[in-house]
């Protein structure tokens, strides 16, 4: 996907000053929260969950060859057929030679990795229709815009403007009424989608999990989309990237207490379907042909270096719900397909460091995510590391490095620091020690222009301590 | 195999430090599948089982005999108003009912035009109240997401404490993984628009058990 | 006050100061330095400290980091303790000197020597001293903010509320999302200033429909970046360290008020 990361200071204020977009967030905000706290709070094995879900990826992560090779296995032996593709080109390129030349109906499923190797304009431009089918999907897939949560792709979006996007693109099919209340608008949707089930040509979906032990692939749902996907159409496409595979159903299992229990809150979501191979000679419904493309695209290189943890996750999307950074200014001002704090890892990774510098570092580096990842990934420590790697490659700005730098001498030199900062205290105390603080002060601009700062009490602590003692 | 395919593979060992596959398959916890933390059930399985399918916003009904089913279903079409057009799996729980003569009966896959589907579930698991439906010749997949109300068979005898209990049950008596399993913990839903939930999204608006207890 | 079941000697404290109250309150470094003397500590403040490093380390000046952190530990490892009225500074010393240092065997084994004995204030004086009793009291009902470092790097959360639970005159009133980031994070605030405004803006939002007449922490960060935003809104809500108020010494201007 063609991003916009290197705009995201300004896309973070704009984001800010967005009134309906502020309306939207506020509405979302505290629910995932409470729901998750609840969901665990209920589970007293939680904590022993999350170090089994963590033993099982990292046992799957260190024989990641044998598991991709079992599973590609038993896809083959149940009839259907694996792709493999180093890199978002070749993903798409593998997508469109299983569509075939003539212009098809392709039904999707929600799939984060599909958006990441930027499937839907790629089948556009070969002249496929494509329909996204996950309601909040759907209601952007209509306003043109990326999805801006990992699990709530229209998390962004009000009410009102989801009844003005169904007004414009449903009078087409003879809805002119115009739904303002939340159910009628799922069965506008329900009414709409319902044909394109019926009548689509191809069906893709994303995979929560892939399973070695039976080649089948996984899907987590809720509202039943994926799975009308994936049985009416004549061709299942799965697209999945390396790092989904586990061992067996048992494990799949173990994963499956702490996903939606992480995600929304629920104990399990709605629909989990596993799906292996095309439907069988006397199965009566199901697709007639099933592939599954399987996406490396950087991920080979993560394994084993200092960002191997991030193959750990699950997509539940915790860490986002739980971000104040991305609660304060959604999820498209991150700019590229993966935003909040797992964005803030991955994208960087995925697109390149020089190209994504604001996100490690927009970052109060709080905490909130790493304690409420099921897969206990230390997304903090990660996005340090990246910073680190910025430091590395000179990537800061000079202004910002050269004061750090300044900074470091005198940080370095005990002596001469307490000389500096008492002189410096001496000052603004005695300049600010009346009002206590300052509206303005030259230098911390970028303090002053959201808060007072308020002033030192006269001296340092250390010439105090040094005159009493 | 393709280029591609062999790159990946080199890069995976390259970052494992390994210039071959494995010789042997890693010894893994899966091979003891009972060792899976299994959350404790505060009530005996068939209670927990219809409590979690409650909670999942779905209704149970509880009978005797596998003939009282006709007369559960007859209650709840009552209960909803709806008009006895039924799809039904050719499931042995189902395929032997007497249905009245004057209802339309259809077996085989789900239509667009069907709104009640009835299939019968392989087991139902007591930790979640879900529900796994194995496709089938039997059991077509479309039934569990066509129709408006899904209304599943299971006998108690398949209610299982935990999912691994299922895959056990599965591994036993089923000689080869199905095209699909759907897991089902009550009907469709969504919270897309501004979180709030509202059932009956793409599948099934309604989801009723009716579970066997002779 | 502690219970002294034989004679040996009181324990060393070295007193980390914290570059913040160095520079801007003072009045905290006393009152952590009153509280550990009742606690029956020997305290000492080396004068061979500046900063812990932090705004070297997130910044990803590793380099720098290592040379501060090696400052640290040779100035404060022949102390019993180390001890500091910060969360965020401790989580530093005892999390991270080890990580940055894992490379030079034996300054990590320094590292890993002193991070057993590194303490936050109050987690030091309830966990290890066993302070039961505070002589102080504080007539006013005060709100809590659980800065981010302390609560999920070292699990402060009841200590503070334990001691102030003994202070005269007090009523904590718990705000919403007391556990939420204030949006100080360092740097972030200057480089993020818009980010920062809308996250400190919720946290004053909270601490005023807390109805609490003042608010309370355990780091300077958070609280001078609290009080900035408190006044610039023109609230007369007032904010002190925690240590202030369980040493009895908030009684000067609060943080950010102008002398009376």
């Amino acid at each position: 996907m063609q991003g916009s990361t290197t705009e995201f200071k300004r896309q973070a204020e704009a984001a800010l000053h967005d009134a309906t977009l502020q309306r939207a967030m506020a509405k979302a905000k505290g629910g995932f929260v409470d729901k998750r706290r609840l969901a665990v709070a209920r589970l007293p094995e939680f904590a022993q969950i999350r170090a089994e879900a963590k033993a099982i990826k990292e046992h799957t992560l260190a024989h990641l060859d044998y598991y991709l090779e079992q599973f590609e296995r038993k896809v083959l032996e149940s009839g259907g057929r694996v792709h493999w593709a180093r890199t978002a080109d070749e993903a798409c390129a593998a997508v469109l030679a299983i569509i075939g030349a003539a212009s098809k109906q392709v039904l999707k499923g929600k799939s984060m990795v599909s958006e990441e190797i930027g499937l839907n304009a790629a089948m556009e431009r070969a002249g496929h229709t494509v329909v996204e089918t996950d309601l909040g999907e759907y209601i952007i897939q209509l306003a043109h815009e990326p999805p801006s949560h990992i699990i709530a792709p229209a998390v962004h979006k009000t009410r009102d403007q989801i009844t003005d996007l169904f007004q414009a693109e449903h009078e087409k099919y003879g809805l002119t009424e115009r739904v303002t209340e939340t159910e009628d608008i799922v069965n506008e949707a329900r009414q709409v989608l319902r044909t394109k089930f019926l009548s689509a040509d191809v069906g893709i979906t994303g995979a929560n999990f892939l399973i070695a032990e039976t080649g089948s692939t996984v899907i987590v749902t809720n509202e039943g989309n994926g799975d009308l996907t994936q049985i009416l159409p004549r061709t299942h496409i799965v697209t999945a990237s390396i790092e989904k595979v586990i061992p067996s159903l048992d494990d799949m299992t173990v994963l499956l207490r702490l996903l939606a229990r992480s995600a929304t809150g629920q104990e399990m979501s709605s629909y989990n379907t596993l799906s292996t191979g095309p439907r069988r000679a006397d199965d009566l419904d199901g697709p007639e042909e099933f592939h599954v493309v399987i996406v490396d695209n950087g991920r080979s290189d993560m394994l084993g270096n200092e960002f191997h943890d991030m193959l750990r996750c699950i997509r539940c999307g915790a860490c986002l719900n739980h971000c104040p950074v991305y609660g304060a200014i959604g999820g498209h001002a991150y700019g590229w397909v993966y935003p909040g704090p797992m964005g803030s890892v991955l994208t960087p990774l995925m697109i390149g460091l020089e190209n994504a510098r604001d996100l490690p570092n927009a970052c109060t580096l709080n905490g909130r995510c790493g304690e409420v990842c099921p897969m206990s990934i230390p997304l903090p420590d990660m996005l340090r590391t990246l910073r680190f790697k910025e430091h590395e490659r000179k990537l800061s700005k000079a202004r910002a490095r050269g004061a750090l730098k300044a900074w470091g001498l005198l940080a370095r030199r005990p002596r001469l620091y307490q000389v500096v900062t008492a002189l410096m205290t001496a000052v603004l105390g005695s300049i600010g020690g009346r009002a206590g603080r300052f509206r303005s002060l030259p230098l911390a601009s970028g303090w002053t222009q959201a808060r007072d700062l308020p002033a030192p009490q006269g001296a340092t602590f250390q010439r105090m301590w040094r005159r009493r003692r | 195999m393709s280029a591609a395919r062999d790159e990946i593979f080199t890069r995976i060992r390259r970052s494992l430090r390994r210039d071959a596959p494995l010789a042997a398959p890693p010894a893994h916890r899966s091979q003891a599948p009972e060792s899976n933390v299994r959350p404790r059930l505060e009530k005996d399985p068939l209670e927990c089982f219809i409590d979690k399918v409650h909670a999942a916003a779905g209704t149970v009904d509880r009978i005797s005999a596998i003939s009282d089913v006709v007369q559960a279903t007859s209650d709840y079409l009552h209960r909803h108003g709806l008009e006895p057009r039924l799809v039904v799996a050719s499931h042995p729980l189902i395929s032997e009912l007497a249905w009245p003569a004057e209802w339309k009966i259809h077996a085989g896959p789900a239509r667009g035009e069907d709104h009640i589907g009835v299939g019968a579930a392989f087991a139902g698991v007591a930790e979640t109240g879900t529900l796994v439906m194995l496709s089938g010749a039997d059991n077509p997949t479309t039934l569990n997401f066509l129709p408006d109300d899904h209304i599943v068979v299971v006998s108690a005898l398949q209610i299982v404490a935990h999912l691994e209990d299922a895959w056990r049950l599965m591994r036993d008596s089923v000689t080869a993984m199905p095209r699909t399993v759907n897991l089902i913990t009550g009907p469709s839903r969504t919270a897309d628009v501004e979180q709030t939930i509202q059932l009956g999204a793409h599948g099934p608006r309604r989801l009723h058990v009716i579970v066997i207890e002779d | 006050m502690v219970s002294a079941p034989d004679n040996s000697p009181p324990p060393s404290v070295g007193l980390f100061v914290t570059c913040l109250i160095d520079l801007f309150r003072p009045n905290v470094g006393f009152a952590a330095v009153k509280l550990l003397e009742k606690a029956d500590c020997k305290v000492e403040v080396p004068r061979a400290q500046t900063c812990c490093g932090q705004p070297a380390y997130n910044n990803g000046d590793q380099h720098t980091t290592a040379d501060i952190a090696r400052q640290v530990i040779a100035a404060f490892e022949s102390f019993d303790y180390v001890v500091a009225a910060s969360g965020s500074c401790i989580g530093m010393i005892k999390e991270h000197y080890p990580r940055v240092l894992k490379d030079d065997p034996s300054w990590l084994d320094r590292a890993q020597r002193l991070a057993g004995r590194c303490h936050e204030l109050t987690a030091f004086l309830v966990d290890v001293m066993q302070l039961q009793e505070v002589e102080s009291s504080f007539a006013a009902t005060a709100t809590y903010h659980d800065s981010c470092s302390g609560l999920r790097e070292l699990g402060i959360k009841q200590q503070p509320r334990a001691l102030l639970s003994k202070v005269g005159g007090v009523t904590l009133k718990e705000m919403e999302d007391s556990e939420v980031c204030c949006g100080f994070g360092g740097t972030f605030c200057i480089k993020y200033p818009k980010i920062s405004e809308r996250m400190v803006s919720d946290k004053t939002a909270n601490i005023v429909a807390s109805e609490a007449e003042c608010i309370l922490g355990g780091d300077m960060g958070c609280l001078l970046n609290i009080a900035g935003r408190l006044k610039r809104e023109g609230s007369p809500i007032k904010v002190y360290h925690v240590a202030e108020v369980l040493a009895g010494m908030a009684n000067q201007s609060a943080i950010g008020d102008g002398k009376s």
